[in-house]
């Protein structure tokens, strides 16, 4: 049966050959025979790599010098005397052997020198010592995290909080984790430098729009709706993001939140926001700039923020609601592939929490302090103060500019030097200055805490 | 083929809860943005929600003790297939831990020896809260600093407050533009996202393969930059010490004379190599027996010998001063926890001496008899082991899935407490149960670990093993 089927088949194979025009049959004889020739000829690479005999090739291998690892670095850099701070870094320090009134650190509540953090972190301490000794996935989650962060989620009102064990990181794995090649991601050109890292890291394509400049963003969101008319298989796959910072750490102003979600609603991009410095700070209750305008936490899809500024410890945490966040603990690189936090700092940020749940004036209290101080530094002569009246960490800029660079610096450098003379603690900001995108400025940083007194804030505008 | 199956119920469960049939239990976007441009890919999440939800509960446990030799694990159950967890509120105590990366065990509670890390704790309290460029280069910091140049017998050394960010933070600061990094396939993901965001080229070498390396090196050298042809500007190699999956030791004395040969850089990453392996524990430099000067750039991490936190960066003065002006974290990031300081300086003290007793080179020497007898003894039941045989980490191979999830439930219902490892950490078919052995393991508790396994792999077929001895 199988023969006869098969003869039949070869049979009108023939007679199909036999019927078929001319030029059909020259034309697949002559595609044949292409192939054929294509198969048996030889490859050519497009470069002759074989030109180069085995001596050549020795002398170049010898030849080669290399930079040096690193380059020599001049003997007065300014950043070669570094503080050294002997003793706790609270109100007061001792920098370099002098004490003085500490303006320098982001310790916003003074939680830094609280016993009951202290106490809680040594409770701690004696239970489950000091390193955990595994990443959160590997026997490193203990029962002191998963608190802190259902803390964290309860205090700041959304579904779940994930913590990660340096604040530099949070941000830095928060938005490669959501954001990929291909998606867009506007940010602020204030960015700061936590962020810059998440985004090249991210590789996706990155828009930025003017510090704080609503409009530019809009008109960046507007060009985008057009291009994606032209294309709308692509749109519909590209996500987009807009990253802000509620206080801003180089410039100390605020974000300018509602119109940010009107915008995110009108253009469908989702916002992610870094509350470093006013977590802890703005708000009724501390919840940040969220509280602080009485915006809904649900319409902000990611808050990231260090737990180094207000809560006393190391690390940092981002909040939202589980859909979002859940992604993170096994994308997020610094979470998974990182020892979690030594269980004494999370402690510490547990108890730093309850004080600031219990005592919800110390905010009302780091308000004023701040306005008064802002107040007070308005007048000095040369110098004008960057940042909201109500931000806690703010600059201390040139009024005009000596011209180069180097002059500043060396000139804000005298400053500080004559205030840490009068036992006033301040800092020059710093900055790398070949990596910043978008480099500010050479400024002094000052950062306010409540517990300052009445008398140290007079003090410093003698100064000037 | 346990893949196979796994697959096409994957597919199988994922059209029942698309069409509804099936309530599904996975949090979902809100109803107001509904209509935005899904955060999450459908298949990027396919591997999750098939196969890694049903042996979810292996990983994440969480503790409630220090994670010593024996810790208490708090149980957990789910009621709905693992999409969410509840815990009991009962405490499965003493359980013997062979997970966590205690290799001298010194990450325990507290006990007097401690003494030190509480004053620090109530002197300088818990936060720095400034920058290390600015105000929070603390007397603690530079002590310890002192302390570890002298350990690793260079001339300075930086440390830093996380050991990720170590890396991420000052490879970019080392190679740029215009520079190549050769990097091992096997590399932590801390190195590559180092090399990544440098903006250098970057080639990886087979694991440990040398002649790969020096081909590698020779056809850089000769050709130079793709297209362009121009000479690179530095040559940058990236290794590990201990690689963490694999348990193999770096290949250092044919990779220094590589180095040496072609001019080229070294960087050695020793997250698991110090404070374990060495005759006094100062890695693996001292393993092999070379010269401090052969390392361009020596980077560590506290979290696994030293039971406390934070990365180093060791090396020549001139780098050393470099990284303090230059680095990423240096200039943006906190510095480290004073009391996570004073813990690493009194165990580095433990470990060369300094504090009168002979502890540190005790549990040193256990710790190397402890490998070698576990080593040996799961050898001879016929079982995979990969690495080297004096490397602490001891992956054992299970291959499958299915058998990834038995395992480890198994071993935790026997009070042992294993770390299981599966995709995307090591290669899809390949996937392992990783041992750390510790210095403060008794024979007891190894033996009835070795007896746990045993048991386990005749249940489970595990000893794939030809050449069993027994």
């Amino acid at each position: 049966m199988a023969t006869a089927a098969e003869q039949w088949v070869l049979v009108e194979m023939v007679q199909a050959l036999y019927e078929a025009p001319a030029y059909h049959l020259i034309l697949e004889g002559i595609l044949i025979l292409w192939i054929i020739r294509l198969l048996f000829s030889k490859t050519y690479k497009l470069q002759e790599r074989s030109d180069l005999t085995i001596k050549e090739k020795e002398e170049l291998i010898e030849e080669w010098q290399p930079e040096p690892l690193v380059p020599p670095i001049s003997k007065d850099h300014p950043a070669f005397n570094y503080n050294i701070v002997s003793g706790p870094p609270s109100h007061k320090i001792v920098v370099n052997g002098k004490e003085c009134i500490n303006f320098a650190s982001f310790n916003f509540l003074g939680l830094l020198d609280s016993p009951r953090v202290k106490a809680a972190a040594l409770a701690s301490l004696k239970k489950y010592g000091v390193g955990t000794c595994g990443p959160r996935g590997f026997y490193g989650t203990f029962d002191v995290h998963l608190d802190l962060e259902e803390h964290l989620a309860k205090f700041m009102k959304t579904e779940e909080a994930i913590i990660y064990s340096y604040g530099f990181s949070t941000i830095a794995s928060a938005i490669p984790a959501y954001s990929k090649r291909g998606d867009i991601i506007f940010v602020d050109r204030a960015a700061c430098f936590a962020i810059q890292k998440g985004l090249q890291a991210s590789r996706s394509d990155i828009k930025l729009f003017n510090h704080n400049d609503v409009a530019d963003l809009e008109r960046l969101l507007k060009e985008q709706e057009v291009e994606d008319q032209k294309n709308p298989r692509k749109a519909r796959v590209t996500r987009r993001f807009i990253v802000v910072e509620g206080l801003y750490m180089n410039t100390g102003s605020i974000c300018p939140l509602p119109e940010l979600v009107k915008l995110k609603y009108k253009y469908k991009a989702r916002i992610f926001l870094e509350e470093s410095l006013s977590f802890g700070v703005l708000g009724e209750h501390g919840r940040g700039v969220t509280e602080h305008y009485g915006i809904s936490i649900d319409d902000i899809d990611l808050i990231s923020a260090s737990m180094e500024n207000s809560l006393a410890s190391i690390g940092g945490f981002c909040c939202g609601r589980s859909f979002v966040i859940d992604h993170q603990r096994l994308s997020g690189q610094g979470y998974c592939f990182s020892a979690s936090l030594p269980p004494l700092l999370a402690a510490a940020a547990i108890e730093a929490l309850n004080i600031m749940e219990e005592n919800p004036d110390i905010f009302a209290v780091l308000k004023k302090k701040c306005e008064q101080i802002h107040k007070a530094l308005q007048g000095i002569s040369g110098l004008k103060v960057v940042g909201e009246c109500f931000s806690p960490a703010f600059h201390l800029q040139l009024k005009d500019s000596t011209g180069s660079r180097e002059a500043d610096v060396k000139l804000l450098q005298e400053i500080i030097n004559q205030c840490m003379n009068k036992s006033i603690a301040l800092t020059q900001a710093r900055y790398l200055e070949k990596e910043e995108k978008f480099l500010p400025p050479p400024r002094g940083r000052a950062g306010e805490s409540c517990i300052h007194h009445q008398g140290s804030s007079t003090g410093c505008p003698a100064v000037g | 083929m346990g893949y196979g199956i796994a697959t096409l119920f994957g597919y199988f469960r994922d059209f029942l809860r698309n069409s509804g049939l099936e309530k599904c239990n996975a949090a979902v976007e809100r109803e107001e943005q509904k209509h935005f441009v899904p955060l999450y890919q459908d298949f990027e999440n396919f591997y999750k929600r098939n196969l890694y939800m049903r042996i979810r509960d292996n990983w994440s446990r969480s503790i409630c003790s220090a994670p010593g030799p024996l810790f208490d694990v708090m149980e957990r159950v789910s009621d709905d297939y693992n999409w969410t967890f509840r815990f009991t509120g009962n405490i499965i105590k003493d359980v013997i831990n062979i997970g966590s990366y205690n290799f001298l065990g010194l990450a325990d509670k507290y006990d007097e020896s401690m003494r030190t890390v509480k004053e620090v704790l109530e002197t300088y309290g818990t936060g720095v809260a400034s920058t290390r460029q600015e105000m929070g280069t603390l007397d603690k910091h530079k002590e310890l600093e002192d302390l570890l140049a002298k350990f690793l017998n260079v001339e300075a050394a930086m440390t830093f407050g996380m050991g990720f960010a170590t890396n991420s933070t000052n490879i970019p600061v080392l190679v740029g533009k215009g520079c190549l990094i050769f990097s091992d396939e096997l590399n932590h993901t801390s190195i590559v996202l180092g090399a990544r965001l440098s903006g250098a080229t970057i080639r990886t070498f087979k694991h440990n393969n040398m002649q790969c390396l020096e081909n590698l090196l020779r056809d850089a050298i000769i050709y130079g930059q793709p297209r362009t042809h121009r000479a690179w500007k530095k040559i940058l190699i990236l290794v590990e010490g201990i690689y963490s999956m694999e348990g193999s030791i770096v290949n250092l004395p044919e990779i220094v004379a590589l180095k040496k040969k072609y001019k080229a850089y070294l960087y050695i990453d020793e997250a698991h190599s110090i404070g374990s392996v060495g005759p006094t524990g100062r890695g693996v430099r001292e393993y092999f027996g070379l010269n401090p000067e052969d390392i361009d750039v020596y980077m560590g991490t506290f979290t696994k010998s030293f039971g406390a936190s934070g990365g180093y960066i060791a090396g020549k003065k001139d780098l050393v001063d470099y990284l303090r002006f230059n680095s990423h974290s240096a200039a943006y990031a906190v510095s480290m926890s004073p009391p996570v300081a004073e813990q690493i300086i009194r165990s580095l003290k433990l470990l060369m001496g300094l504090d009168g007793t002979t502890q540190g080179l005790q549990r040193l020497q256990q710790l190397v008899a402890n490998t070698k007898y576990f080593r040996q003894t799961l050898k001879k039941m016929g079982f995979i082991i990969y690495g080297n045989d004096d490397s602490p980490v001891v992956p054992m191979l299970l291959y499958q899935p299915c058998k990834v999830a038995a395992f480890a439930r198994h071993m935790l219902e026997r009070k042992i407490g294993v770390v299981v490892v599966g995709f995307p950490a090591t290669p899809l078919a390949e996937a392992r149960a990783r041992f750390c052995l510790s210095a403060v393991h008794t024979r007891q508790m190894l033996d009835t670990v070795l007896e746990a396994i045993n048991e386990l792999g005749d249940l489970l077929a595990l000893k794939y093993s030809r050449q069993r001895k027994s």
